[in-house]
Parts: C-alpha cells; sequence; structure tokens
C-alpha cells in the first residue's frame, strides 16, 4: 500500500544484477569517467615524479598511490552506480551527517600540511578531506529535502535546504576553502533553478548581473581599468597562474611531446590545481579539448536523462550532482586558462588526491544510478517492458 | 469539515478537487470500507498531476542548463585555444624571469664600457647521482688548485643531496669538469658582473655579488658605490636596459691612476687620492682613491685595523681629513666678497698671534704685515686668522653652508653619506681662526673640488655627481663674479709666485694653493711629522673649466739634503705631472693665456 501512495515502481520479477544494471546504466557518462581517471593516471607519469623526488621518494610513489585510489574510486562508483534511488538518498543523508559532524570538527583534530588552511584529517597512510565527500552528499540531502517540499503537507523543504547550505558554507569558509563553498552555492542554486525557483527571482537576478555588467564596463571605464591592471598582475610569470599560462603556450595545439614539459618542475601544485597546465604542455590543446569533451558529455549526457524524470528527488539530486562536477572541472580548467581568479580546486578524476579522486567516483556513481533507465510510471514504459 | 484539505495545493488552472469529496466519502461509509483509501487515491492521483507540471517546467529549465554547461566548456575551451596558439610572450625560463638577469651594463661619459655582464657557469653536485665520489673530488682538486680533494670529499659524502661546489667557472674549467664524466655534477647558468678595466675606478663602481642563488641563474647585487647606489635601477627588469652613463672619462681616470700611484711610490705616501671635477657641471671626471682594489675579485671587508687604511675606504669620498691651508681662500674671499678687504689691503702678520692661551704662527716669519694677495701666496696663517675674526664665527659657519663643507655630498655613491664632514661642537673665535686656514673642520677632497669649483667658476654652486650632465649646472650664487676673478688671480699667484711653483704647466695657466696639514692624533693634539699634503687648484686659471685635488697621505722626500714634507714638494708636482697629461685629454686648449701676463709669469718662471 505504501507503495502505492508514493507510487513506487511495483516490484518486477527477478533480474540478473548485472546485466540489468548494463543494460539501463549511462554507458556513455560511464565510459568517459573511467577515460578521465586514465588521462588522470597516464599525467601522473608525468606531473609526479619532480614532486616524489624533491619529498625523496621513489619517482612514481605518487603514480602507484593514484592508481590505488583510482581502483577504489572505480568500485565505489561502480557500487554506487547499482543503487535506487532510494538508496542513494539515505546513502547520502547518513553520509551528509558523517561528513558534516568530520568538517565540524576539523579545527580541533585537523591538520593544515602548512598550506594555511586546515582542510585535512591525517590518518595512517593518508589523509582524508571531509569537503570532498560532503559535496555529494550534500547535494542529495538538498534534492531529498527539495522533494519533499513539494508534498502535500511535506515539510517547508527548500527553506530546510536553504538552511543546510548557508551552515555548510559558513563552516567551508571558515577553513577558509571559499572555492568548495562557492561550489557548494553554485549547486544549490542550480537544484533551486530546476526545483521551480521563481521567475520572479530569477528575472531579478538576471537583472542585477546586468546591471553590474553595465556598471563595470560601460559606465565607468575607470574601473574597467582598474581590472585590467589587476588582471594583469596576474600575469607576473613567477605566479602559479603565470607558470601555468606559460606552460599552455609552451605546449601549442600539439604539446612539445611527452616527458618535455617543464612546468611540473616549477610549479609546487602541478600534479593536483594546475595539472591541466602539464597535460597542455606535455600534449597540448588537443588533449585540453578531450578532457573538456568528455566532462561536457558527462554532463550533457545526465541532463538529457533527467529530462525525461519525472520523480523529483532524482531530478533534482542528478542536477546537483552534474553541477557540482561540471563546475568543479570549469573552475580548474577556468583557473588555468586565467579565466578566474585563483582556487585551490581539483579536477575531478584527473588530479592527483586519494579524497578528490573517491569522492568523484562517489559523485559520478550516484549519478549513474540516478540515471539510469528505469520506469516512469507513463503507459510507454509499461508497453516496453511488457515487449521487452 | 475539520478535516478538510489545504487549498494551496491546487494546480493553477485548475478546479479544486477536494481530497475527500464528502459525497464518495459517505457512499463508502455506507459500504463498510475505509474512507481513508479515497483520500489516499486523491492524494496520489494529485501528486501525478504536480509531478507532470513540474516536470513540464523542469524540462525547459533542465535545457537552459545543458545549454549554460555547453556554452561555459566552449568558452574555456576557446580560450584555451586561445592561450595555445598565442605565442609565449613571456620568458621561457619562468625562473630565470624571477631572479632578474640582465643587469644594466655602465659606461663612462663617452659610452665606454666600465661594467658588464658575462654568462658563465656556476658548479655544484648532486652527490646521490655520483658514481664514484673520491675519484671526482680529486680531479676537480686538479682543476681547481684552491680545492682541497679531502675537504670535499668530506663535503660530498655528508648525505646532503645538492652542494655547490664554484660559483663562476671558465669555459676551460666548465670542459674539464666536464671531462671528468661525472654524471653528479651539474652547471648553474649564471651572469656574473665583470669590470673590464679592474682596478681602475674601482671605488666609484664598487662592485657586485650574487645575492638569491638558483641552478637556472642567480641575483647580481651591488655591494658598493654606484653599482649599489643605482642597484634597484641597473636591476630592473626591462627588455632593453639602458647602460647607466657615469661622468668618469675611463682616460682621464686611467692617467690620473696611474699618475697617482707614480707620486704615492715615489713620495712613499701611505695614501693617495685625487678628484679632478668640472667646474660647470660638478661633473668627476675622474676620482682616485689608493691603495685600491679590483672590483672583479673584492677583497673582504677588514675585521681588524683602521677601516680607513682598507683598500676599500674612499679616501676622496670617506675620508675627512683637516685639509689645510687650502681653506685660505675660502676666508679671504669672503673677506673680500663682504667688502672688509680688497686684495692689496695689508694684514697684520705679527707672530705669533695670541688668543688665550692658543699661540698662531707661520711657517716662517714673513714681517710684520702682507698684503691680502700675498696672505694667500705666502700662506700666512696669522694674517688669515685675523681677516677670519674679521668675518666672525657665525657668518663663516654660513659660507661653509653654502658651499656644502658641513654635510656628506650628496655624490651618487653608496658610501657618500659617510663622509659627513667633522665640524667642531662650538664654533667660537677660536674655532673661526684655526678653520679660516683649515684646521678644526674636517671635510673630504670631494667636498673641496666642489668648493673650489664654486668658489672659481664664477661664484655659482656646483653639487658633485657621478651622472653624465648636459649643459650647466647653475646652483645658488656664492660669491660675486668680482670675488671669484679676485680668487682666481690670487690663486694663480700662488702658482706663479708663491709656495706652488712646481704647479707650472706650460700653456694651461694652472692656479691653486696648497695646503699642509698635520694629521690629528687619536685622542687630541697632532702628530709632529705625519702631514697630508694637499693641492687644490683649477685651470686654466683666468676662466677655470676644471679643477684638481690632489692629496698624499704621510709622503716625504729628501731634497737637497732635507726631508720635505709640505705639500709644494709633494703634492703639487703630482698634480702638475696630472694636469700636464690630463688636460690635452679633457679638450682644454693650451696658450689660452692672456698674452702680456702669461710672458712674464713664463720668464718669471724659468728664472725661478
Amino acid at each position: 500500500m505504501t507503495e502505492m501512495a508514493h507510487g513506487t515502481a511495483p516490484h518486477r520479477g527477478a533480474d540478473p544484477l548485472l546485466p540489468r544494471w548494463w543494460r539501463t546504466v549511462d554507458r556513455w557518462s560511464l565510459s568517459c569517467a573511467v577515460m578521465l581517471f586514465g588521462i588522470g593516471l597516464l599525467l601522473g607519469f608525468a606531473a609526479s615524479p619532480p614532486l616524489a623526488e624533491r619529498n625523496g621518494l621513489d619517482p612514481f610513489h605518487y603514480v602507484e598511490r593514484q592508481a590505488l585510489f583510482g581502483l577504489i574510486a572505480l568500485v565505489a562508483m561502480v557500487i554506487c552506480s547499482m543503487l535506487s534511488p532510494t538508496a542513494v538518498r539515505r546513502i547520502g543523508v547518513i553520509g551528509f551527517l558523517i561528513a558534516a559532524v568530520a568538517l565540524a570538527f576539523l579545527p580541533v583534530f585537523g591538520t593544515n600540511f602548512g598550506k594555511g588552511a586546515v582542510r585535512w584529517y591525517s590518518i595512517g597512510f593518508g589523509s582524508v578531506q571531509p569537503s570532498e565527500f560532503l559535496k555529494p552528499m550534500f547535494v542529495v540531502l538538498c534534492g531529498w529535502l527539495m522533494a519533499a517540499g513539494l508534498q502535500i503537507g511535506g515539510p517547508p523543504g527548500r527553506v530546510l535546504s536553504f538552511i543546510v547550505c548557508v551552515v555548510i558554507v559558513g563552516m567551508l569558509a571558515l577553513q577558509p576553502d571559499f572555492g568548495q563553498a562557492c561550489l557548494i552555492v553554485f549547486a544549490w542554486c542550480v537544484m533551486y533553478f530546476v526545483a521551480g525557483a521563481p521567475v520572479i527571482l530569477l528575472g531579478l537576478v538576471a537583472g542585477l548581473v546586468i546591471a553590474a555588467g553595465v556598471f563595470t564596463y560601460g559606465a565607468s571605464e575607470h574601473f574597467a581599468r582598474r581590472i585590467d591592471g589587476y588582471l594583469s598582475t596576474e600575469i607576473d610569470p613567477t605566479t602559479q597562474i603565470g607558470y601555468a599560462a606559460n606552460a599552455i603556450r609552451e605546449g601549442g595545439v600539439f604539446g612539445v611531446g611527452l616527458g618535455e614539459g617543464e612546468v611540473k618542475q616549477n610549479l609546487p601544485d602541478a600534479h593536483t590545481d594546475f595539472i591541466i597546465a602539464v597535460a597542455a604542455e606535455e600534449y597540448g590543446l588537443i588533449l585540453v579539448l578531450c578532457i573538456l569533451a568528455l566532462y561536457a558529455t558527462i554532463a550533457v549526457n545526465a541532463l538529457v536523462r533527467l529530462l525525461r524524470e519525472r520523480d523529483p528527488f532524482v531530478r533534482y539530486a542528478g542536477t546537483g550532482l552534474v553541477a557540482i562536477l561540471a563546475m568543479q572541472a570549469l573552475i580548474n580548467i577556468g583557473v588555468a586558462a586565467r579565466l578566474l581568479p585563483t582556487k585551490g580546486m581539483t579536477l575531478p578524476f584527473v588530479s592527483y588526491g586519494g579524497s578528490s579522486v573517491i569522492a568523484a567516483g562517489i559523485t559520478v556513481g550516484m549519478l549513474l544510478a540516478l540515471t539510469r533507465a528505469r520506469p516512469q510510471g507513463r503507459m510507454a514504459d509499461y508497453l516496453a517492458r511488457a515487449r521487452g | 469539515m475539520s478535516d478538510a484539505p489545504e487549498t494551496d495545493d491546487a494546480l493553477p488552472g485548475e478546479p479544486r478537487k477536494p481530497l475527500r469529496p464528502l459525497a464518495a466519502i459517505l457512499r463508502a461509509r455506507e459500504r463498510g470500507e475505509n474512507p481513508d483509501l479515497i483520500e489516499k487515491e486523491n492524494l496520489r492521483a494529485r501528486h501525478e498531476r504536480m509531478r507532470d507540471a513540474s516536470q513540464h517546467r523542469a524540462e525547459s529549465r533542465l535545457l537552459v542548463l545543458g545549454l549554460f554547461f555547453v556554452l561555459a566548456f566552449a568558452t574555456v575551451g576557446i580560450r584555451m585555444g586561445m592561450l595555445a596558439t598565442s605565442p609565449p610572450a613571456e620568458p621561457r625560463l619562468a625562473g630565470a624571469a624571477t631572479i632578474s638577469s640582465g643587469r644594466a651594463d655602465i659606461t663612462d661619459r663617452h659610452g665606454r664600457v666600465l661594467a658588464t655582464n658575462l654568462e658563465t657557469r656556476a658548479l655544484y653536485a648532486h652527490p646521490h647521482e655520483m658514481v664514484d665520489i673520491s675519484q671526482a673530488s680529486k680531479k676537480l682538486a686538479g682543476i681547481f688548485p684552491d680545492l682541497d680533494a679531502e675537504v670535499l670529499e668530506k663535503r660530498l659524502t655528508s648525505g646532503r643531496k645538492f652542494v655547490w661546489l664554484r660559483k663562476t667557472l671558465s669555459p676551460e674549467q666548465v670542459q674539464a669538469v666536464h671531462e671528468i664524466g661525472e654524471p653528479g655534477l651539474l652547471f648553474a647558468s649564471r651572469e656574473m658582473r665583470v669590470y673590464p678595466n679592474g682596478p681602475l675606478a674601482a671605488h666609484i663602481l664598487g662592485g657586485a655579488s650574487f645575492g638569491d642563488e638558483g641552478v637556472r641563474a642567480a641575483e647580481v647585487i651591488g655591494v658598493a658605490g654606484v653599482e649599489r647606489a643605482f642597484d634597484a635601477q641597473l636591476r630592473a627588469p626591462t627588455p632593453r636596459p639602458q647602460p647607466l652613463e657615469l661622468s668618469i672619462d675611463m682616460t682621464v681616470q686611467s692617467t690620473m691612476r696611474e699618475v697617482l700611484a707614480g707620486g704615492m711610490k715615489m713620495f712613499g705616501a701611505k695614501g693617495a687620492s685625487a678628484v679632478i671635477m668640472d667646474v660647470h657641471t660638478g661633473e668627476v671626471i675622474a676620482m682616485s682613491s689608493l691603495p685600491d682594489f679590483d672590483p672583479n675579485d673584492r677583497p673582504p671587508l677588514p675585521t681588524k685595523g683602521d677601516p680607513a687604511d682598507s683598500p676599500l675606504f674612499n679616501r676622496a669620498v670617506q675620508g675627512v681629513y683637516e685639509l689645510g691651508s687650502v681653506f685660505k681662500i675660502f676666508t679671504i674671499a669672503q673677506a673680500l666678497e663682504e667688502g672688509l678687504i680688497n686684495p692689496s689691503t695689508m694684514i697684520n702678520t705679527t707672530q705669533p698671534l695670541h688668543w688665550g692661551k692658543f699661540r698662531i704662527r707661520d711657517f716662517k716669519d714673513y714681517g710684520p704685515q702682507l698684503s691680502a694677495t700675498d696672505v694667500i701666496v705666502k700662506s700666512s696663517n696669522t694674517g688669515t686668522a685675523r681677516v677670519a675674526q674679521q668675518i666672525g664665527a657665525a657668518r663663516q659657519k654660513a659660507f661653509l653652508q653654502s658651499l656644502g663643507f658641513l654635510e656628506p655630498t650628496q655624490v651618487e655613491l653608496f658610501e657618500a653619506p659617510s663622509g659627513r664632514p667633522l665640524v667642531p661642537k662650538q664654533w667660537r673665535e677660536i674655532q673661526t681662526m684655526t678653520i679660516s686656514y683649515g684646521h678644526g673642520l674636517s671635510s673630504s677632497p670631494l667636498h673641496l673640488a666642489a668648493g673650489y669649483a664654486s668658489l672659481l667658476n664664477g661664484g655659482t654652486r656646483v653639487t658633485p655627481t657621478l651622472l653624465r650632465q648636459y649643459g650647466r649646472q647653475l646652483g645658488d650664487r656664492v660669491v660675486s663674479e668680482r670675488t671669484s676673478a679676485a680668487a682666481r688671480d690670487m690663486l694663480r699667484k700662488v702658482v706663479s709666485e708663491g709656495t706652488a711653483s712646481f704647479a707650472e704647466v706650460p700653456g694651461y695657466a694652472v692656479g691653486g694653493k696648497t695646503g699642509t696639514a698635520d694629521k690629528p692624533r687619536r685622542g687630541g693634539g697632532y702628530y709632529k711629522n705625519k702631514v697630508l699634503a694637499t693641492f687644490a687648484s683649477a685651470f686654466p686659471a683666468h676662466d677655470p673649466k676644471y679643477t684638481v685635488i690632489v692629496t698624499l697621505d704621510e709622503g716625504r722626500t729628501q731634497i737637497l739634503g732635507k726631508e720635505r714634507r709640505t705639500a709644494g714638494w709633494i703634492a703639487v708636482p703630482v698634480a702638475a705631472e696630472l694636469i700636464r697629461r690630463t688636460a690635452p685629454l679633457l679638450g682644454v686648449r693650451p696658450e689660452s693665456v692672456p698674452a702680456p701676463t702669461a710672458g712674464v709669469r713664463q720668464a718669471q718662471n724659468s728664472n725661478g
């Protein structure tokens, strides 16, 4: 009766798990994610030996670790993608609570690794960055809250999700980790947009943005010059961004060749935040465009699949997961391309780092779970099932 | 109807349909069914409709979102494409750009290079990559004799992963190290500062050394002289650095160093300095201080002894001395300017001059009175002191101030502020009297050059400078043209008739004043037999172009069976040789002395 009341699909006859998974999963996105991870490993071979040497480790120390993390991430992705939306929701909510508590206790038990921000827990063989895991869990929680808000007599989901968002952003800003905070805000905004943000509000925001743009570039030439000056100081070749831009230029269309790059010698974060600069230098624009195309494929493919989705929770959570994945990639590459100010943000799947890779695996895994082909309660679905 | 449903959840455009329609519920109750099922079914139906509606709305928004992401990825991709296809404008070695290379050259006034850069290599080792450390150490010690094989081996096996071995290598040494064939010996590229003229102008240039050292490049920083004073300007990373153009004339500088070194050796002096300055611009054309050093291999700062005896000490700028009788001309010129005397006024020169417990004497008794001109020509202390009494302390101080004697020179050397004149704390009448003949106030030879230039160029103040100037630099007026001309005449007579007769250089009408100052003893009083011999001069005397200052420290000579220490015997011949050799280089035409007097003076000189 509960099933009837909540409109879930009726129980289907026993169907072997893996074939059903393979039939219904978004194989395009799955293969894109696996390819991205492969590229990450390939770039790790180029980018991390200088760092390993500096730290007095075996040259391929970081590549080996990354391969191990990648394996864990792939397994996590596949397992997550087999879950039902309900299971995703439960794991998301419980995971969110754990990650939020971990985040809250960071100032007490965390380590800063001399980077000025307390973002990590140091455990035995490595370190964990709770904010990486928090992002997908937060998205799932907000999807659930927003969907529940639609129910007649349901909780005020949008308001609750907004409060959660503000609290999390506050905690991230205290670390400080403005990059992740931006991402959280962006994901919430996207979900709110899809969940039916009032047209008036959207118009207001658009109007404000346009007004600000007009003010900045049209009305005040002086201000525009100051921005130009600010940007040009960033081109200082001694900054990370300067090294990265230079590496991209050196690489050109086809790259300087395998192992010939220099940026990895100069950039301390070549294997994490600026991995795209290594890619651009050694393999050229071609590989950068490939990476961009892979992320775009995942995002567009997932959004197209969500178009047909009738379950609000699945739609919201799915959109949010797409948003954090695509936006993180956009920010990371945009920083290297000097479109955005520097943020400490990894490139999902590609950058080195256990937390980052495993969290990306969970994100895409959950997204795959949510975008799996499933009956949408329409006649056509039932007819199709009857035929198949 | 307490359990009536909320009304706000009805979808717009649809007639509100209650969740518990009364008729249906009553019917169900009659049939004994659970009426809640009807409500649940209605609720489900409404949720279905809401879902459909929200999916319709979300569809368009998801499309917008998809478009946004496609556009965003495309923007980043296009931007990347633009970046990748633009030429790498920034230097390829970004690491080299952090440590600025391409320090600007320094040239003399005719563009001849005084300091430039040379590409070289530094040697370092990665001991963990070395195959045979002990063998390599022995071979390195063979190439560099100052390295000790055992010490080197100890350094290389100390467990460090990076060891600097040499800062600069010649190409031959680089080749020799290559031939060791040791993979753990590596070269770092360097630009080193080179002074192709060696010790010439050493104190002016100062020197440079490496600051931050990296594998790709090392920072070259100025440590002294103009290299340090203009360090920021020389290091400024410009695409094509403009050389720093000094006022120095390299040939004159070279001649000066040679003549001064010869004089110092001949008279056994322990130090010497000289300055040639353009009287109209204040440009230092040449300036030397001996002993000097090679800025290519700058000696370390002395840790013991008097720093003023170190070769690094610039006597012409940092050294402040009681310069003696060369100051008399300032006293007489001021008295002329104030209208207290004229050149032929007779001045009491009775010996000795008592002032309290002090007694002032002349070198020898010149009789009871001398004309003002003769006070200068014979260099009478008592005469000058009596004139100074008329001027008074306040006016004397103001006049010396206007000539720049009370502050360090503003010359563009890092060391200039340390050449601060020693001025008496109490400037009373007795100080006025001693300062009038150059004791009790210490200043540097460069101060003296600027003072003479200001007094003799027609009476306008010049500031000493090491930078090339274009055109006259007219400062404040210090004395009138007339006073300046009278002072020039007197100084000319000192050479033609007085204590500086050795300064006669045919054709160049030198005018100048000697000064033999007893050296002050540390802790008070003066040495009996240690003097500083100074000759301050200008030429040509009737219209001076250049002032020449020569000082020799503790020089002496045996002439006519007598030991001579006075400037007339020591400093003047050196200055005369300097003028004789540099005046043609400076483009001063000889025999420019007005004809009538010249013949007389030359005849007189040849008689004497």
